[in-house]
């Protein structure tokens, strides 16, 4: 090729596609992409999800909106590697553990305004206890869309077999209390399945244990997050008996052990009731729904948040923020009531969560999801959240054997996080 | 101009064989030279650059802090164990790989019927994904898996293997051996084949025993082989991060947490990208000082040189 049949190739070619790039251009202004990260891949999730992204396109046809499932395990890490890599989404869910890190870090858009501002919200009708982590100076930067109270799911056929009463025997005569609730779960162990398993625990995330130590009156750590809490007598007597649970009566699945509630396999186990879809379908057992049992320390109840905020300073900030508005209003709320508890007064009755609940019985509904609600305490945050979380985890390592002293093993978690509480 | 005599009108072209040829020695090494800079040299100036800075993903706040971070290194209460696993696992895995991979080669060095059966046999787990081959290893390490299944045939109770902190070593140590034994083995094997069979010959006139002429002769023959092995094993050993991401996540305690899961740990799930790209200056002068150390040990060990 010669150099001028070089030259006209490059220019016809520019003029081929600077109109394409330029047209290009006018037309991303025109349409808008919104990008969610969310944590479930749960099929019937996305779908409503998608219609509401479709409900939005009906008044802003210029808007898509994609949700982005990220694995669950690594839901934070992935999610601000994103933001590291410059490219954050619109609009992220975030766990109630991290809520201090983002809701302080000035990454989030504020709320409160264009929430207000929107016609038919009634942002009064949020309850303060479900929006208290989420807010900064009366500033709301998030939307807790689920206000899940941790609960007991049990197999009545295994409890049964064993030949233990099950919970419902021992909540109408006034005995659910933790010691009996381990004495089924061991008697089930005792049987051959096995007994209790606090899901998504593994002997890592040890904030889940929180559903099981508030029991004790337990804490992980002050209420102003200064002051570590695993030394204090309620920690010292939960773990203790804890530990015996695990390693002397075997009520519990030791280190290591898969053991799958819901394939039914144990008696018994801890978790949130949006779980309630991965009962088996074809041949179910016998299962109910209970509140936690009462501890020495009395009644409790834990709930796990999780809420969705749009990014500041981001070029389409101000459609996400309505997006956010659109999604999480009235009409949607009940919508997303289905799988996730609301956080709006107005939903929280028998009634309306009945309706988007099939499985679940009216006294269920009231039992556990209402009274769990408005009792609960939400599971602790703390900024710094995942260097502390591994901290805990590494020193709490040392519990996890038939022959560990227990107060020795807290005091060295104590030891260990004290300067990051602190910090 | 370098030709005064040439005449003005008669211009010397551009593109002289010697440019030519040079030009086209650029263009075969540019593939290489661009992947290099672009994926090695720009990220390895960055990560000093972000060394250098506090780097607040969140808040999108990045300030400078000079030697802070270096500092803080120096301070870090966790840096020393997280320095022994490292060396404990990289020890554990070299010698354990490197022995065992010279006994399969030297035991698969014969002319038998079927041998390349039980060659293809090591050699496969090499070819078999890393996560996959992780991931089924942490199956039978479980309490209640498969290895301790075997062990109570035999009515041994075995222990919780990733859980105590001695055995989740030796677990993450073999398991990782186990994968790559295989690729050690074959580059042994070529080099056993290597040495000249005159030689073993001679040795046997001269009555040396079977020992005496592995050690006199196969072992100098393939020491260039030794070297290299044991580089590539080395530098690979402080790489190791998958595995202990899915079997022991660093636990328990620190007892499994070497440098790169520690480096990943601070960066990506701490977000001190900062301290983590500090992190990773230190292990490229971890690895650096070590490749230049066998390196010079090649003069001592190395009987031969091609």
């Amino acid at each position: 090729m010669t150099r001028l049949a070089m030259l006209k190739a490059t220019a016809a070619s520019a003029g081929i596609l600077l109109p394409l790039a330029w047209g290009g251009v006018a037309w991303a202004q025109d349409a808008v992409n919104l990008r969610m990260t969310i944590w479930s891949a749960n099929e019937a999730h996305l779908a409503l999800f998608n219609e509401i992204g479709e409900g939005f396109k009906a008044t802003h046809p210029n808007v898509s909106v994609t949700f982005e499932p990220l694995p669950f395990e690594n839901y934070t890490t992935t999610l601000t590697t994103q933001i590291a890599g410059g490219n954050p989404p619109d609009l992220a869910w975030i766990f109630e553990t991290s809520a201090a890190d983002f809701v302080n870090s000035g990454a989030l858009a504020p709320l409160t305004e264009a929430f207000t501002k929107t016609e038919g919200y009634n942002l009064d009708d949020v309850t303060e206890a479900a929006t208290a982590l989420w807010t900064r100076d009366s500033q709301l930067y998030a939307y807790p869309f689920s206000t899940s109270p941790f609960a007991v799911f049990v197999n009545n056929d295994l409890v049964t077999a064993a030949g233990a009463k099950t919970p419902a025997e021992l909540i109408a005569s006034g005995e659910w209390t933790w010691e009996n609730a381990l004495a089924t779960a061991k008697a089930v162990a005792d049987s051959g399945k096995d007994g209790l398993v606090i899901r998504d625990f593994n002997y890592q995330t040890w904030q889940n244990l929180t559903a099981f130590w508030r029991g004790w009156g337990a804490n992980a750590w002050s209420e102003d997050g200064k002051t570590c809490g695993f030394t204090e007598q309620p920690m010292v007597d939960a773990m203790t008996r804890l530990h015996q649970a695990i390693f002397v009566d075997g009520a519990l699945p030791g280190p290591g052990e898969n053991v799958d509630f819901f394939a039914g396999d144990a008696a018994m186990t801890i978790t949130q009731i949006s779980r309630a879809s991965l009962l088996p379908k074809d041949d179910p057992f016998d299962w109910d729904l209970v509140p936690l049992p009462e501890g020495p320390a009395g009644a409790y109840s834990v709930i796990g948040q999780a809420a969705v905020a749009a990014f500041a300073n981001r070029p389409n900030t101000d459609v996400a923020v309505e997006f956010l508005g659109y999604m999480t209003n009235p009409e949607n709320s009940e919508k997303l009531a289905q799988f996730f508890p609301p956080a709006r007064a107005n939903l929280l009755n028998a009634e309306t969560l009945g309706k988007t609940n099939p499985l679940l019985t009216p006294e269920q509904i009231e039992n556990v999801v209402i009274a769990g609600i408005s009792n609960g305490k939400v599971i602790a945050g703390h900024t710094n959240f995942a260097q502390i979380q591994q901290t805990i985890r590494a020193s709490l390592d040392g519990l996890w054997v038939a022959d560990a002293d227990v107060p020795a093993v807290l005091a060295s978690v104590c030891q260990g996080v004290s300067p990051l509480l602190a910090r | 101009m370098n030709n005064h005599s040439a005449a003005p009108n008669q211009k010397r072209p551009f593109w002289t064989i010697a440019r030519k040829d040079a030009a086209a020695g650029f263009l075969f090494i540019a593939p290489q030279t661009l992947g290099i800079i672009t994926f090695v040299l720009i990220p390895l100036g960055l990560v000093f650059y972000y060394s250098m800075h506090e780097w607040n993903v969140l808040a999108n706040t990045f300030t400078f802090v000079g030697d802070a971070n270096y500092q803080m290194l120096l301070r870090d209460p966790n840096l020393p164990p997280v320095l022994l696993a490292s060396a404990i696992f990289s020890a554990g895995l070299v010698v354990l790989n490197l022995s065992l991979a010279l006994l399969l080669a030297v035991l698969l060095d014969q002319k038998l019927k079927g041998i390349v059966v039980f060659r293809t046999l090591f050699f496969s787990p090499v070819v078999v994904s890393l996560v996959a081959w992780t991931i089924v290893w942490s199956f039978l390490l479980q309490a209640n898996g498969g290895i301790n299944g075997i062990l109570a045939v035999f009515g041994i109770e075995g222990p919780n293997w990733l859980r105590t902190p001695t055995t989740a070593m030796i677990s993450v140590v073999v398991v990782q051996v186990f994968k790559n034994v295989g690729l050690n083995m074959i580059l042994f094997l070529a080099a056993l084949q290597g040495v000249p069979k005159e030689l073993y010959e001679a040795a046997r006139v001269d009555g040396a025993s079977p020992f005496k002429q592995f050690r006199r002769i196969t072992l100098p023959m393939i020491s260039p082989t030794i070297l290299l092995t044991s580089i590539i094993t080395i530098v690979g050993s402080l790489q190791v991060f998958a595995q202990i991401a899915i079997l022991t996540k660093g636990g328990p305690g620190v007892s499994t947490t070497v440098l790169v899961y520690y480096l990943y740990q601070q960066a990506f799930q701490f977000n001190f990208f900062g301290y983590g790209s500090t992190l990773s200056i230190l292990l490229f002068l971890i690895v650096a000082v070590l490749t230049f150390i066998q390196w010079q040990m090649r003069k001592r060990i190395v009987f031969y040189e091609n």
